[in-house]
């Protein structure tokens, strides 16, 4: 489904990533653990087209298409989606009109005809009851005002909301408490597990991983793949840190 | 008796369309002046008025403990002025939203002298402006804090987007303080919209036209993110918006 061969890419003319090889077949899940700098968040960032993280070597491969090729706009409407580490506050837009704007923009892409005020709303409320989201916090400015762990919980409302086929998803467990921990992970796999989706979950910890367990775990360490393994290699450098257990 | 003809030489006035205003300056030449008593409110939203010229000029004094919000929008397609005047007695709050939104030839502005003259007061405006073609946009504001007026708190935030190279935006904040226990910020910016506010709207999936027109109106509609009764001023900035974008 994604198909990451010998990647390089640089931000501010600086090696980040130095040929990330990587397979994602569909109906899996993989995580990407590694230590602070490794370049996992510019892995994220450049699978999603941000501007200024320059691909200097390597392909990518989505679906059968070049992503590299494709603007950050096309590889949404292709059913890509970032979670981002640090949602962006837009003060003067509120989430439902965020929302409902982006939805439609990738449904006129494909093809799909625009959703009602009325239908978006009520797909918007259930994906934030779903996610335990006061619905009402929609009605606020993109992500002004809300907590570390409100952002993350929106960004898997946007994820319910959207119904991607394959989802970055950059230390969306950063911030959360033990119990949004939890809902979080009960929200990927309900929005992300099936056949024909995938998901490549970045996170420093093992503990959502026990709540989205993943097919596959790889280890990034300084813009390299340098081990692969299951859920044990995760437990495994919970235990040991990323310096004793590439040793 | 009606009040002398304003000229350029007059700093005020320094970015005004006299011409477009001498053949109406009669009917603007008095300000209008609001008092809010002591520990009273005041939240007014100024509409824009479909005339070429459209002039407010607003005495407003406040009170000890009294508040007024003022939201306006600037949108004269010939010429618009915004002129507020407020005095400001102990523990008194003012705060002003104002956003110009122009294009064509037009000149819209908001010229502000706020005089905090009891202690304690507080005093926000928040001025945004957004202009096409050959359109000026202007904020002057001076805030005046009093001998006496101490643990005064006053906030100026101006910033603006142009669209074309021939649009021009002023801003000119401006302090004159006569006591020593003050905080007063002002920032302006003339600029271009945040990058990775674009970013994120486009991997959401906004072509870059569409995300760039969200975040401009995000730009104006923070404005009136804490009015009461916004609904008006809201559908009124959009418009504009569309007119101008």
């Amino acid at each position: 489904m994604l198909d990451i061969t010998n990647l390089h890419a640089t931000v501010a003319d600086k090696p980040i990533l130095t040929g990330v090889s990587l397979h994602v077949p569909a109906g899996e899940v993989h995580a990407i653990m590694g230590p602070n700098g490794a370049g996992k968040s510019t892995l994220g960032y450049v699978l999603a087209g941000r501007p200024g993280y320059e691909v200097s070597d390597g392909s990518v491969s989505f679906l059968g298409h070049d992503l590299l090729g494709m603007e950050p706009h096309e590889r949404a409407a292709a059913g890509l989606f970032l979670g981002f580490q640090y949602p962006v506050e837009i003060p003067g837009i509120s989430y439902l009109q965020f929302l409902r704007e982006s939805l439609n923009s990738q449904r006129r892409a494909r093809g799909e005809p625009d959703l009602s005020g009325g239908e978006f709303i009520k797909l918007a409320r259930e994906q934030a009851g779903l996610l335990g989201m006061d619905a009402e916090m929609l009605k606020r400015p993109v992500n002004v005002g809300f907590s570390g762990g409100e952002k993350k919980r929106a960004e898997m409302v946007q994820m319910g909301i959207m119904q991607p086929k394959f989802a970055v998803l950059d230390e969306t467990d950063s911030g959360l408490d033990i119990d949004a921990l939890r809902i979080v992970g009960e929200g990927i796999n309900r929005i992300m597990r099936g056949a024909g989706k995938g998901v490549l979950l970045i996170t420093h910890y093992e503990r959502l991983l026990e709540h989205v367990r993943p097919d596959r775990v790889h280890v990034l360490q300084a813009g390299k793949i340098t081990r692969s393994g299951d859920i044990e290699l995760a437990r495994d450098l919970e235990r040991e840190g990323y310096a004793e257990a590439a040793a | 008796m009606t009040a002398p003809f304003p000229t350029r030489r007059q700093e005020e006035w320094r970015y005004a369309d006299l011409d477009a205003l001498k053949p109406v300056w009669e009917q603007f030449a008095e300000p209008v002046t609001l008092t809010v008593g002591a520990g009273e409110s005041l939240e007014e939203v100024w509409l824009p008025a479909a005339e070429d010229v459209r002039v407010r000029r607003v005495h407003l004094a406040l009170g000890a403990g009294a508040k007024a919000r003022i939201f306006a929008l600037n949108t004269s397609p010939v010429y618009g002025r915004i002129e507020l005047d407020v005095s400001l007695d102990e523990s008194a709050e003012f705060e002003l939203f104002g956003a110009n939104i122009g294009t064509g030839v037009s000149t819209n502005e908001f010229v502000t002298n706020v005089r905090h003259i009891g202690a304690g007061g507080r005093s926000r405006q928040t001025i945004r402006s957004v202009l096409n073609e050959k359109a000026v946009g202007s904020y002057l504001g001076k805030v005046e804090v009093a001998r006496g007026a101490q643990q005064t708190d006053g906030e100026q935030s101006v910033k603006a987007m142009l669209l074309d190279r021939g649009a021009t935006a002023n801003c000119k904040p401006e302090l004159e303080i006569y006591a020593d226990d003050v905080k007063c910020a002002h920032g302006a910016s003339v600029g271009e919209l945040d990058a990775m506010q674009i970013f994120y709207a486009e991997s959401r999936g906004m072509d870059p036209a569409s995300a760039r027109a969200l975040l401009l109106e995000g730009f104006v509609m923070l404005l009136w993110d804490t009015a009461k009764d916004a609904d008006d001023i809201r559908e009124a900035a959009r418009e504009a918006l569309r007119r101008v974008v």
